[in-house]
């Protein structure tokens, strides 16, 4: 892995290790016994808070080409519906796609999803006008649809083109997952199943289902989550690494 | 300001309904649709807060628990859209089925189509509550216990 | 120099009758489109989740560049003290305001709400240069107005002056916002450069003086009031300099991207592609838009009217098609998400070659209503109020006009 962009990103990830050192101390009781369920479940009326951050893990190696399970499963969680459109394949939203690709010098093939990369430093909030596009504390990045006026600036600006636009209206939603013409949406990490603790997003699950496991979800400032386990066991990188992004999104094996 | 002028345009509809109390039914008045439980909190009339007040303010309690949603990520339920969506659902006669925002016997629709305020929740927001056992009991919707908890206090 | 009278056109002829009719159906249909448009969800449209921005876009920063553009000739006038602008200076003022509405009334209008102008009104992210636009575009429309109200009330004269320079600085301030729109974007690779800034203050330069100098030329013809070839020589000598200006910056910004192997891929699509965006570019952009109004300008042609007519009209075409190729080349450029990949299949087109975009009726439509909506302004405006000196003549505007 020579090209820069593709470089494990070392130093975010160090600084996001570091930083969660105090927590763990905390979350600690005794050797060996963590609070895990602590950092997971969050009473409703409590706040998120910048102690956690949520993140997954993809192993590229575990995921199969020509498997969507991840992107059928969201588009159910999410009532994320196709329509016939005369050019539907552009414009009907993609909170999640599945992506082939082959390393140009060795001809080496994955295959991996794309999704909201959950920025530390998301460029979709920052140019948006109004503050619609946001990071919440625990570090997903949503949109407020009630004051996202669909200028669509966030899509110019999002390096991954992880967000669409609702291109016509929409009659189906889920009670979980408002999403409506004339706004602009992505992956929200199922942020309605994250704040009731404990669950993972759909497409996780889905990919536990079906016996992949390619994608581990969970806190990457808990020190003795599964994910930061991993991350801490095994080489990672971020996508456009270069940009210095700090995404919570990290592959394996690209 | 936009849900000040909702405020007005409800008190002005509520005078309207309370002089047609007097008129008799010489001025139409809107039908609101019965709620198809009693909330345990509240006034003594069921819904989540008095419904007086409900009538005047739930615009405010709508808002707030909005911003504190999204944001925080503060999903109590007492005062969540979803769960007026699943209290207040009207259902066709014939077919059992809820009726959504485009018939006009809405829940929503039979007081604001009465009072002229467009409102834009269900241009995102699904209207009805979700297909299964959640849509037919007003039950609080999440099995977080936590959630029930701070409610009730 | 003589002593400048201004008056209201007219606007008793049929032709006159016969312009508004025009322009007011443009607009009524545009409407129409961006109703449709709206209505149905911008499915409807040649635009989607890869071409995010399309012609609507092209429209509405073309006629906002060029109404900051536009207010140069004031400044000119104000600012530097170049006497033979003066006469001028409430013309520019107000073609830049009617340009600016135009433009901002396209671009809302294509919004997926627009419903919601409010919200945008009033939730500012002060990170965002989108953001710093609205207060820009809202400031100059307002501080214009300011200028224009005290050039033309005698009591108020005596502070035009300050007037118009915190107007030009202003104006500065919002083509660098406009520009840095594109600037800002660090993802992509036709964008994300500083040199953005400045390349679409000079293009305002340009295309504002373009559309002023034919509505000089045409408004004063129609008007059957006079124009004088020593003013117009200095316009059309002044709008060469700014067409060279823009090519510098072209040029630079090209040069940079060659240089870079991160950017030869970019470059490839627009200088030497297949796509529309080279042809734009080659023969839109630099020969149409560029090379043959600058020969004709300082060549005998440039004595001709008609020839000065045709050169601006040329630049505003060039115009287009630059900003053409910036908002939809730039995206239509695939991201390079993977590099050092290939993408063999993804069911979000990112193994494509280049994006296509196809614009539809509608939101050509829409565009063309923020012209017509300018233009309807300007010829309104200056029915009602005295903009247009009633002659613009060699020795009522040039203090070294040899008498007749």
């Amino acid at each position: 892995m020579t090209d820069k962009n593709m470089n494990p990103d070392n130093k975010s990830r160090r600084k996001f290790l570091g930083a969660t050192a105090a927590v763990a101390g905390a979350a600690t009781i005794a050797p060996g016994v963590t609070l895990l369920s602590v950092a997971q479940a969050k009473p409703a009326d409590q706040e998120v808070s910048s102690k956690n951050r949520w993140g997954l893990l993809i192993d590229t190696s575990k995921c199969a080409t020509g498997c969507k399970d991840c992107v059928d499963a969201c588009f159910k969680e999410n009532s994320i519906t196709r329509t016939n459109h005369p050019r539907s394949e552009k414009t009907d939203a993609q909170w999640i796609r599945k992506v082939d690709l082959r390393n140009k010098a060795t001809g080496h093939v994955v295959s991996l999803p794309m999704m909201c990369q959950h920025c530390e430093h998301p460029p979709c909030a920052d140019v948006c006008p109004t503050g619609a596009s946001f990071k919440r504390a625990d570090g997903i990045v949503l949109v407020d649809k009630h004051i996202c006026i669909g200028c669509r600036y966030c899509m110019m600006a999002c390096p991954y083109k992880a967000r669409s636009f609702v291109h016509e209206e929409t009659l189906t939603q889920n009670e979980n997952a408002p999403r409506g013409k004339g706004t602009v949406e992505s992956c929200t990490l199922c942020v309605h199943r994250v704040d009731k603790g404990g669950m993972n997003p759909a497409c996780v699950d889905a990919c536990n289902a079906n016996g992949h496991k390619a994608m581990v979800f969970g806190d990457l400032k808990d020190p003795d989550s599964e994910i930061s386990k991993q991350l801490k066991q095994y080489s990672s990188v971020a996508i456009r690494a270069d940009l210095d992004l700090n995404p919570g999104v990290r592959y394996r094996g690209i | 300001m936009k849900y000040f002028k909702n405020m007005i345009a409800v008190s002005l509809a509520l005078l309207v309904l309370s002089s047609a109390s007097f008129a008799g039914d010489r001025v139409p008045s809107p039908v609101i649709p019965k709620a198809t439980s009693k909330a345990k909190n509240g006034g003594p009339e069921g819904c989540v807060e008095p419904v007086s007040d409900m009538r005047r303010n739930h615009m405010k309690y709508i808002l707030h628990q909005r911003d504190e949603t999204m944001h925080k990520g503060i999903r109590t339920s007492r005062h969540s859209f979803k769960r007026c969506i699943n209290c207040h659902v009207v259902k066709d006669k014939k077919t059992g089925k809820p009726v959504n925002h485009k018939d006009k016997r809405h829940f929503c629709n039979s007081c604001h189509n009465y009072a002229a305020v467009k409102i834009d929740c269900f241009d995102c927001h699904a209207s009805t509550p979700k297909p299964g056992p959640a849509a037919t009991s007003s039950k609080l919707n999440s099995s977080n216990k936590l959630v029930k908890k701070v409610e009730d206090q | 120099m003589k002593k400048i009278h201004y008056q209201t056109l007219e606007g008793q002829s049929k032709g006159f009758y016969g312009l508004i009719f025009l322009l007011g159906a443009i607009i009524l249909v545009s409407l129409g489109a961006a109703y449709y448009m709206e209505h149905n969800g911008h499915w409807v449209t040649g635009m989607d989740n890869q071409i995010v921005w399309g012609l609507p876009h092209v429209f509405a920063i073309f006629l906002i560049v060029a109404a900051s553009g536009a207010l140069n000739v004031a400044s000119i006038g104000t600012v530097f003290n170049k006497a033979i602008y003066k006469p001028l200076g409430r013309l520019s003022g107000l073609l830049a305001i009617c340009l600016l509405v135009g433009g901002l009334i396209v671009l809302v209008l294509d919004l997926g709400r627009p419903d919601r102008l409010i919200v945008a009104m009033t939730k500012y992210n002060f990170k965002s240069i989108f953001a710093w636009n609205i207060i820009l575009y809202n400031g100059f429309i307002a501080l214009t107005a300011v200028y224009l109200w005290f050039m033309m009330e005698r009591k108020m004269n005596k502070y035009y002056k300050p007037a118009g320079i915190a107007a030009f600085v202003w104006r500065l301030i919002l083509t660098t916002g406009t520009g840095s729109i594109f600037g800002f974007l660090v993802a992509r690779n036709g964008y994300d450069a500083a040199i953005m800034a400045p390349m679409f203050i000079a293009m305002s330069f340009s295309f504002g003086l373009a559309i002023f100098l034919l509505l000089i030329l045409y408004g004063y013809k129609w008007a059957d009031r006079e124009v004088g070839d020593a003013l117009l020589n200095r316009l059309k000598n002044l709008l060469g300099v700014f067409i060279a200006g823009v090519l510098y910056f072209v040029i630079v910004y090209h040069l940079t991207n060659l240089y870079e192997a991160e950017h030869h891929g970019f470059e490839k699509f627009i200088l030497a592609g297949n796509s529309i965006h080279t042809p734009l570019f080659w023969i839109g952009q630099i020969l149409l838009g560029s090379l043959v109004p600058l020969a004709i300008l300082y060549s005998k042609l440039g004595r001709k009217r008609g020839m000065i007519a045709l050169a601006s009209a040329l630049v505003i075409l060039g115009g287009f098609a630059q900003i053409y190729v910036i908002v939809i080349g730039g995206q239509a450029y695939p991201l390079q998400i993977f590099p050092g990949y290939e993408v063999i299949n993804s069911s979000f087109s990112d193994g494509v070659a280049y994006h296509k975009y196809t614009p539809t009726i509608w939101e050509f439509l829409l565009g063309l209503g923020g012209v017509a909506i300018a233009l309807i302004a300007y010829v309104i405006g200056n029915r009602v109020l005295p903009f247009m000196p009633t002659s613009l003549a060699d020795e009522v505007v040039d203090p070294h006009a040899t008498a007749k």
